[in-house]
């Protein structure tokens, strides 16, 4: 006999697969974009430290890659806080859809 | 084959906690509960157990402290009565929606105000909705034999509940009584070894405990919750079994006492009961029909079960060491419960006693049973609920 | 196990122990706090959690975005609750049920869980000496309710339950110093950070855990909603608490306390309260002797904290 939906829950609502919050994808909250400019960036990683929603991508050498906008709530800490190159942001926040 | 010893109910289940040997407990002082965990301290401190103590500040974190140290993979106890039973309101909740085997001795006790520290079942009734199983004891010997099944009930893998073992403060708690205690060796086979469920310690496996559950899953939760209780009567019973085969001491989810012949009966919980019945003797010798049920799991309350065992009766009282204002006694709302399944109907009527530890006395049963023996004839009930024992 | 460098090209190749796809809100401070706490050590965590913000956006149903062990159970009992996960383990160690894999063990509380409701639970748990780490993300009041002042909430500050009324401008009491509090536990490291300064706060981490027995850490947390800022200005305004001296960052181990970071010119106040909006009405031409008030009190505990670091430096050299 199949189980009813409640007999299928785990035991006392223990979450069994550790980081499972990744499935659930924030980045549809954004408003704004953020854009990574590639020559300004100084590779400082400031962005990915300070970023509350694990959305820098990082290569296996440890460089900055592209943003994870699957994430992204597009807070703009990022931007705010790039020194960018040579007073030019690496990374500049643009309206989302446009 | 066992010891007998003379020892006050503190000492027989401090005595329970030493055999079983848990791996952390987290206590805090409250009359008439205080004399257990310190009996239980010295065990500790003179390495008699490999139990962490953690003693804490409050009842709120000792329940809490349980429920860490549950989560985290362990055999856990604890022990309290009445206002650290009502402090820790918040957490038995969460002990038994987490599914957390913890092992508790309430000693019950009035709550305030105005305060008092003697003994009624205000503090187990008050509890009797947070999804613990509840066992009641009447004397030392049920107080330590429910302790020690206790454990086996909750750890139990289709169970997996937290459990309290009641007994009634000061009555029981401090009067010194004939207990046979069971070998050291028979208890530790009897409870065996912990078995983990989830364990938070299981570093390879990183697991949540806690998480937030609205509107979408929340009430299947609860239902899931219900159905485990539904299973624990079977597990008490098998246990009881496995128990009697051990000690040859026979427990169940309720006791009788010349029931199965009687036309009336009286329905009352712990220490209580052992007067009573002496009474029930002496009407018996008179040939009056009158037998008692002492139930013993209140939590899940075998409605079914009590209904069969009172089917043949004419008239129920209900004695009730709680109240609930406004209302009927709890153990009377649940008899009643009971009732409703049966094809008889019994007149039941609902005495509320011994509040505060006032002493439940003989004459106070002569006076029940002088008016079920009315009931019976006329079959009319005059007042449902009412005081015994009252200064008028 | 050797302390790991805090490089942050080195750091960034490791994996977050705090995963993506939370439900903070955008730009809050306090999962940053979470991983610059969680990303400056190797050693394996266990958490508890007071019941807040961080807990109900991290564990939802079957999305949990912890990646090591972690329980939440009430609001006010994290402390308890790790002390009781603790006790097991010591136990069961001890035993030899387990081995010893040198488990740290963490309860993440915000101000309202700490100051307030977990204040009782916490200073039990700290008293008995347990060996965890306290870690209160302080967003100074009850956001995840809807913004209420706590014992945190700053002197004047606009709050949902202290608002800026025509009678009573914002919160009347200065806020409650916690770390002074725990600091007269007697326990053996106490510290402040602030997610701004990632090098300060993951240095002060990494010393905690090498200290066996009970650590309290106070970390700043910049909540946009509640402090009625950008959402993109958590780490500025982080940074701006501690160079205004609201949020000194120091240290007391074992009872001598030292300034970690001293800002190079120490800037007003107000520096700090404009670009919030719980503070606009303190600029307004009548409440002007509020801003007087806020900054007199943030000098005198400065220049104590000062003499106290001195004190301690002197100690130091003897």
């Amino acid at each position: 006999m199949s189980k009813k939906y409640w007999e299928t829950l785990p035991q006392g609502s223990v979450v069994l697969e550790a980081g499972s919050s990744a499935k659930f994808k924030t980045g549809g909250w954004r408003s704004m974009r953020p854009k990574w400019i590639e020559e300004n960036c100084i590779q400082c990683m400031f962005c990915w430290m300070y970023c509350p929603d694990m959305s820098v991508k990082v290569t296996a050498e440890g460089k900055r890659a592209e943003f994870d906008y699957d994430y992204c709530k597009g807070c703009g800490i990022c931007a705010l806080e790039c020194p960018g190159k040579k007073g030019k942001k690496a990374i500049v926040m643009e309206e989302e859809g446009k | 084959m066992g010891t007998i010893v003379a020892v006050t109910g503190n000492e027989a289940c401090a005595q329970a906690l030493k055999q079983i040997n848990p791996d952390v407990c987290a206590a805090y002082p409250i009359t008439p509960a205080t004399d257990l965990m310190q009996r239980f301290s010295s065990f500790v401190n003179d390495g008699k157990v490999d139990t962490e103590l953690v003693l804490v500040e409050s009842e709120h974190s000792a329940m809490s402290a349980c429920i860490g140290a549950a989560a985290a993979g362990g055999r856990v106890a604890t022990a309290t009565s009445s206002q650290g039973l009502a402090l820790m309101w918040e957490m038995l909740h969460i002990a038994a929606g987490t599914r957390l085997p913890i092992v508790m001795p309430l000693v019950n006790r009035a709550l305030s105000a105005p305060l008092n520290i003697h003994g009624d079942h205000s503090d187990g009734m008050g509890a009797r909705d947070t999804g613990w199983i509840q066992l009641y004891s009447e004397n030392a010997q049920e107080a330590y034999d429910n302790t020690v099944q206790a454990f086996r009930i909750a750890e139990h893998l289709d169970i997996r509940l937290p459990a309290m073992v009641c007994m009634d403060g000061f009555i029981v708690s401090h009067s010194i009584e004939r207990v046979e205690y069971i070998d050291d060796g028979d208890v530790k086979k009897f409870v065996g070894k912990f078995k983990t469920v989830h364990p938070l310690l299981d570093l390879d496996n990183p697991k949540s405990y806690g998480p937030l559950i609205l509107t979408d899953m929340y009430h299947e939760y609860k239902r899931a919750q219900h159905e485990v209780m539904t299973k624990v009567p079977g597990v008490v019973l098998d246990v009881a079994a496995d128990f009697e085969k051990m000690t040859g001491r026979k427990y169940s989810l309720f006791e009788t006492y010349r029931l199965d012949d009687a036309e009336m009966a009286i329905v009352v919980m712990s220490s209580a009961a052992g007067t009573t019945k002496d009474i029930i003797d002496q009407y018996r010798d008179r040939g009056v029909k009158i037998g008692l049920l002492k139930p013993r799991m209140f939590r899940p309350f075998p409605f079914q079960e009590i209904a069969d065992a009172l089917n043949h009766v004419k008239a129920i009282a209900v004695l009730d060491r709680a109240d609930s204002f406004g209302s009927y006694g709890p153990l009377f709302s649940e008899i009643t419960g009971a009732v409703m399944s049966m094809k008889s109907k019994p007149a039941v009527i609902n005495k509320i006693f011994g509040l505060g530890g006032r002493d439940y006395l003989p004459v106070q049963a002569e006076q029940v049973i002088d008016e079920l023996i009315q009931v019976a004839e006329t079959g009319k009930v005059e007042a449902i609920k009412e005081y015994i024992g009252v200064r008028e | 196990m050797t302390t790991k460098p805090l490089r942050l090209k080195e750091l960034a190749k490791g994996e977050d122990r705090f995963a993506h796809g939370h439900r903070m809100c955008a730009g809050c401070g306090a999962p940053i706090v979470v991983k610059q706490v969680l990303m400056a050590t190797d050693y394996p965590i266990i958490a508890a959690n007071a019941t807040g913000c961080l807990e109900v956006s991290s564990c939802i149903q079957e999305y949990t975005a912890w990646k090591i062990p972690w329980i939440h159970s009430a609001f006010e009992n994290s402390a308890a609750t790790i002390s009781g996960v603790e006790a097991m383990y010591r136990s069961l160690v001890k035993q030899g049920k387990i081995d010893d894999k040198q488990v740290k063990f963490i309860a993440f509380g915000g101000d309202g869980g700490t100051y307030d409701i977990g204040f009782q639970s916490l200073s039990g748990a700290m008293e008995r000496g347990h060996d965890m780490m306290y870690v209160c993300y302080d967003n100074g009041a009850y956001m995840n309710t809807g913004i209420q002042r706590s014992s945190a909430t700053p002197f004047g500050a606009n709050t949902t339950t202290c608002p800026a009324g025509d009678v009573i401008p914002g919160k009347p009491q200065q806020r409650k110093d916690l770390t002074r509090i725990m600091a007269a536990h007697g326990i053996p490291y106490i510290a402040q950070a602030s997610p701004g300064n990632w090098m300060d706060l993951m240095k002060k981490v990494q010393k905690a855990f090498e200290i066996r027995g009970p650590k309290f850490m106070n970390i700043i947390a910049p909540c946009n909603r509640g402090w009625r800022s950008r959402t993109d200005d958590a780490i500025t305004l982080a940074k701006l608490a501690v160079e205004t001296c609201y949020w000194p960052l120091y240290e007391i181990e074992n009872g001598v306390t030292r300034v970690t970071v001293k800002p190079k010119e120490k800037k007003p106040l107000v520096d700090f309260l404009k670009p919030q909006g719980r503070f606009k009405h303190m600029f307004a031409p009548e409440n002007e002797g509020m801003l007087k008030q806020a900054q007199d009190y943030v000098d005198a505990q400065w220049d104590r904290l000062l003499k106290e670091s001195a004190a301690g430096e002197a100690e130091k050299a003897e």
